[in-house]
């Protein structure tokens, strides 16, 4: 690339190093020539290193630091008012391991994660494929199944919390038709962590269709031709070709999935009316609802970090899990 | 791993859909039937009514949403609920939405502004240690930052910031994901020859950012953009972290009247969801397509 290795003389000029038939243009223009040579020196070698340092910055001092900061943290008792009141080792840990709070929210967040995923990367599939038909106006469904993805989700968690009401929400009335009595929502573990499967499911599976119709657009026809003429039905063409060519983009999306709902927080805390202990019970308390309540309601910041690392360290082996399984399941095919 | 883009054919992404299926799908693209119609109706009755019945509750009175038959259209009480919903003293919405917009534009402007200068740099000028920095910001995405919450909260203590919205602006003002994209766009849209003519006239590498380079990144930095403002606009945790009721954003706005007393009174609590949620919607009308087009081109080349 010349364009980087160009010395920088004004173009107009002639070269500073050219033989000594040096025109007669004044001692000013030629320290002007000097130093502009120079600042295009500076400039060529030092710029790229300016526009990158605001991002690696920002990460080092607001993302990085409070990360690894976590870790010293979780082995100190370590409290807002009484500041670190000294190292404690992996106490801080072995509580986490006797806690049946912490038990609780991971296998809330767990289940949540579960019965909400499923479905929703099951419907975004049928959706993609039903959106991939040859529809009129597939922008405006497009944009439809979209709707959801960019609406404020305490607000809608709130719309959602009404309808999941026991006595006024209109869920329980729909119900009632069929003749089944009021369900308690909030009251349940189930119930409620079906509650927030369905708020997730709503916000994020016309998101995950869109991406998979594009992924579906991109896998080539006549694949399909030749296997419609070797006879395969739909359903087989597309557990055999579609499913196998969209595996990048489903691997691509559980992990994204993963990410989000191992910290899942705002649905299940609007859902619970602004509460961080998830119910009477904790039937539907979060991880990190429970590094919430420990860290910034109980002030205890060592035992909150040490949940925190926990979690961290769980999405990030969830994470790779997911990866290894996924492509071992397509790859067996 | 993650989305990343394609330039458009030059502006056929966002006009028509139409056309952009013509050349692809003679033969193998399958017909409609009018069951495709009911599911997809169906699946857009679905995402449409729970923002439909925030519309309907918001503009009735505040038995409304005990009513049976439960009311399907809107009534007249919207402006009396907004009346009521902004003299709320605690709930503070007036500054929760000041707040909100201001920190999600300036968080909007300031990730385009960053993230394309680092992508810029990271593409297309050459210098040590570049594919390192590139790989480096890839493994950042994966970096669950969050969890960094508590040390985190208390840095803000130390400088300052606590309860102040800098706190929710400075830590995000570039994120990994926008140098990433923008990177990935610059690489595809941008021809080298473009840059070393504007070097030839003797252009500064900042100069040749701003006049040719960011005009060029227009189409990736609006859905940036958009992307950001709409990801701020929702931040919940880390705001109810570090900001106060008396000093809110509009979802901690939300949230206090979910919290108080009035958290029976649905129809101020839906009309607060509703002014939290018109800003996006708009947003969303504007920019819809393009975002589409967006979602839709990353996704294949994930």
């Amino acid at each position: 690339m010349t364009l980087l290795r160009r010395g920088g003389a004004p173009p107009s000029g002639p070269e500073p190093s050219g033989p000594g038939s040096r025109p007669p243009v004044g001692a000013d223009q030629e320290r002007l020539e000097r130093r502009q040579t120079r600042f295009n020196h500076f400039d060529l070698k030092v710029s790229p290193y300016l526009f990158i340092s605001p991002f690696f910055l920002l990460f080092a001092v607001f993302g990085l630091f409070p990360l690894l900061y976590t870790v010293w943290v979780s082995l100190h008792d370590w409290t807002l008012l009484g500041g670190n009141q000294g190292f404690v080792g992996i106490a801080n840990y072995v509580k986490l391991v006797q806690d049946g709070k912490f038990w609780n929210a991971l296998y809330n967040t767990l289940g949540i994660f579960a019965i909400a995923t499923v479905p929703q990367l099951l419907l975004a599939l049928l959706l993609a494929d039903t959106l991939s038909r040859r529809i009129r106006a597939a922008n405006f469904w497009r944009m439809g199944l979209l709707l959801p993805y960019l609406t404020s989700v305490a607000a809608v968690a709130i719309v959602f919390s009404q309808l999941f009401g026991t006595q006024f929400g209109l869920i329980n009335y729909g119900l009632g038709f069929f003749g089944i009595d009021p369900v308690n929502w909030k009251g349940g573990t189930y119930t409620s962590w079906a509650a927030i499967a369905v708020m997730v499911d709503w916000r994020w599976t016309g998101y995950n269709a869109l991406i998979y119709l594009a992924a579906m657009q991109a896998v080539p026809k006549d694949l399909y031709e030749a296997a419609s003429i070797d006879g395969a039905s739909r359903m087989r063409q597309f557990w055999q070709i579609t499913i196998p060519m969209l595996r990048p983009t489903i691997i691509f999306t559980v992990i994204i999935s993963t990410i989000g709902q191992m910290q899942l927080f705002t649905e299940p805390v609007i859902f619970n009316g602004g509460g961080m202990s998830g119910g009477t019970s904790g039937q539907s308390q979060t991880v990190m609802m429970l590094i919430f309540e420990e860290a910034f309601r109980f002030n205890n910041y060592g035992y909150g970090s040490a949940i925190a690392w926990t979690l961290f360290v769980l999405i990030v082996l969830f994470g790779l899990v997911n990866t290894l399984l996924s492509s071992r399941i397509k790859g067996a095919q | 791993m993650t989305t990343t883009l394609t330039p458009p054919p030059a502006q056929r992404a966002g006009r028509a859909a139409k056309p952009a299926k013509a050349p692809k799908g003679e033969t193998g693209v399958r017909e409609a039937t009018p069951l495709t119609y009911i599911g997809l109706s169906l699946a857009l009755l679905f995402s449409a009514f729970p923002l439909w019945w925030m519309f309907v509750i918001a503009s009735r009175d505040s038995a409304a949403a005990a009513a049976r038959p439960p009311f399907l259209l809107p009534g007249g009480n919207f402006l009396a609920n907004m009346e009521r919903l902004f003299a709320n003293s605690s709930a503070n919405f007036t500054l929760g939405l000041i707040n909100s917009a201001l920190s999600s534009t300036i968080l909007a402007f300031s990730v385009v502004f960053f993230s394309s200068l680092a992508g810029f740099a990271l593409a297309k000028l050459k210098f040590r240690g570049r594919d390192a920095a590139a790989v480096g910001v890839v493994i950042t995405m994966a970096v669950p930052v969050q969890m960094g919450i508590i040390p985190l909260l208390m840095l803000m203590g130390w400088l300052g910031w606590r309860g102040d919205i800098t706190a929710i602006i400075v830590p995000f003002m570039v994120s990994g994901f926008g140098v990433f994209l923008m990177r990935q766009y610059c690489v595809q849209a941008i021809p080298d020859e473009l840059l070393e003519a504007a070097r030839m006239d003797g252009c500064s590498t900042f100069r040749i950012y701003w006049s040719v380079v960011l005009p060029a990144l227009r189409p990736a930095a609006v859905v940036l953009g958009l992307l950001t403002f709409m990801t701020q606009w929702n931040e919940f945790v880390w705001a109810l972290a570090v900001l106060t009721p008396s000093n809110p954003t509009v979802q901690l706005a939300i949230n206090q009247l979910n919290e108080s007393a009035f958290s029976r009174d649905f129809s101020l609590m839906f009309t607060g969801s509703v002014v939290a949620t018109l800003p996006l919607l708009i947003l969303f009308f504007v920019l819809g397509r393009q975002l589409i087009g967006r979602i839709m081109e990353g996704a294949i080349k994930s």
